[in-house]
């Protein structure tokens, strides 16, 4: 149990995959304009992070090694292509807004990552931990952004409005300079934080 | 299709949306190799490449052999760039070994570069003719280029500046990328 717990937990802030390892950033940087096209990020991201992990954990003594990049293809392709159908059928105007980032999670470097150095070694079980700390910290890290960037560029939270009817907001939040710079200083104060405690 | 469209395209791919710094796509080998000017340039030629490459080839299995298949338009594109840059490998390492030799480490990095999968994506999206996706292809890796080569010198110039301690690294270049995205906005509306 202790180490199922410690798998989890690393994901989240001392391992965290976009502000500590610098993957994945092209979803977080481009879908966090609101907290809603946030969160519908983070699932599609953890449905095709989980699933693509289990399977290759799962079949792990059957793959060649010399076959093996291809064979992750396969399974992480084949997630995200439900993910991508899905998300059309029953959600058309998310899967709108989130746009061509949803194909893109098959070229994500974290699921590519994750299933080469982990998946392919551990047992399931472990596997499943290591999976769902790593959405976690994926998750903490894009919904943070799009909280800012939604409440300073656009006045409202999910949708509410936060700020009275005179704020006028920053518009120049909700495009790409605000995001990059938002960005750099998250980065900045989980390491800052982080190089304090050890 | 007059030549006016096509320069549009061509222009509006390389410079007004910007693959870095308006998409916000290749983000990971963006940051991952801008530390040195000869990286820079290296996996810029190498994308330019092999972008252009790929949209020939997934332009042509798509509209050849894929039909009543589209939905299986995500696993057949990463098969095909990702052969195809194992192809360009070999090929280069047989007979170019000079180019390899400048080309070859950024090779295996591409085929997780989201930007050459977004590329055909996005070609198949607008429904772009062969003529219009190899402009869109060459423009959009260009301007991908452009944007690798302005943030590596930066980034030299970055070396010898005095940072504040805790910006350092990561952080600066985030803060230079968001700069150089503002001066990029002042492309906005150059074509209608």
């Amino acid at each position: 149990m202790e180490e199922l717990w410690k798998e989890f937990k690393k994901g989240l802030f001392l391992q965290n995959p976009v502000l500590i390892l610098m993957v994945g950033l092209c979803s977080v940087l481009a879908v966090s304009t609101t907290v809603e096209n946030a969160i519908g990020m983070t699932l599609g991201f953890s449905f095709v992070l989980i699933t693509s992990e289990l399977i290759v954990s799962a079949i792990r003594k059957l793959i060649p090694n010399h076959l093996r990049i291809p064979i992750f293809l396969v399974a992480i392709a084949g997630s995200t292509t439900v993910v991508d159908l899905v998300m059309k059928a029953y959600s058309p105007t998310l899967s709108k807004s989130l746009g061509i980032f949803i194909p893109l999670i098959v070229v994500n470097c974290i699921v590519l990552a994750r299933v080469e150095a982990f998946a392919y070694k551990k047992s399931i079980l472990v596997t499943l931990f290591d999976a769902l700390g790593m959405s976690v910290g994926y998750g903490i890290a894009i919904i943070a952004l799009a909280a800012v960037r939604e409440i300073l560029g656009s006045g409202t939270f999910l949708g509410y409005r936060v700020f009275p009817q005179g704020f006028k907001p920053a518009g120049i939040i909700l495009l790409p300079p605000g995001a990059f710079i938002i960005l750099g200083i998250y980065i900045a104060v989980l390491r800052g934080y982080i190089g304090r405690k050890s | 299709m007059s030549v006016t469209t096509l320069i549009k395209i061509f222009i509006a791919a390389m410079i007004v949306d910007n693959m870095v710094f308006i998409r916000y796509l290749g983000m990971c080998p963006y940051v991952g190799v801008t530390g040195d000017m000869d990286s820079a340039t290296g996996m810029g030629f190498a994308v330019i490449f092999v972008t252009t490459l790929a949209t020939v080839v997934t332009w042509i299995v798509y509209h050849y052999f894929m039909t009543g298949l589209e939905f299986l338009e995500i696993l057949v594109f990463i098969f095909t760039i990702a052969s195809l840059v194992q192809l360009v490998e070999i090929y280069l390492k047989k007979n170019v070994p000079a180019l390899y030799k400048s080309l070859g480490i950024y090779l295996p990095l591409i085929t997780t570069n989201c930007s050459i999968l977004a590329i055909t994506f996005i070609n198949i999206d607008k429904s772009y003719n062969f003529v219009e996706s190899l402009l869109f292809a060459f423009g959009a890796s260009g301007g991908f280029a452009i944007a690798l080569i302005i943030l590596a010198g930066v980034r030299e110039r970055l070396r010898f500046s005095n940072v504040p301690k805790f910006l350092k690294g990561y952080p600066i270049v985030f803060i230079s990328i968001g700069l150089i995205a503002v001066a990029f906005l002042g492309f906005k509306g150059l074509i209608k």
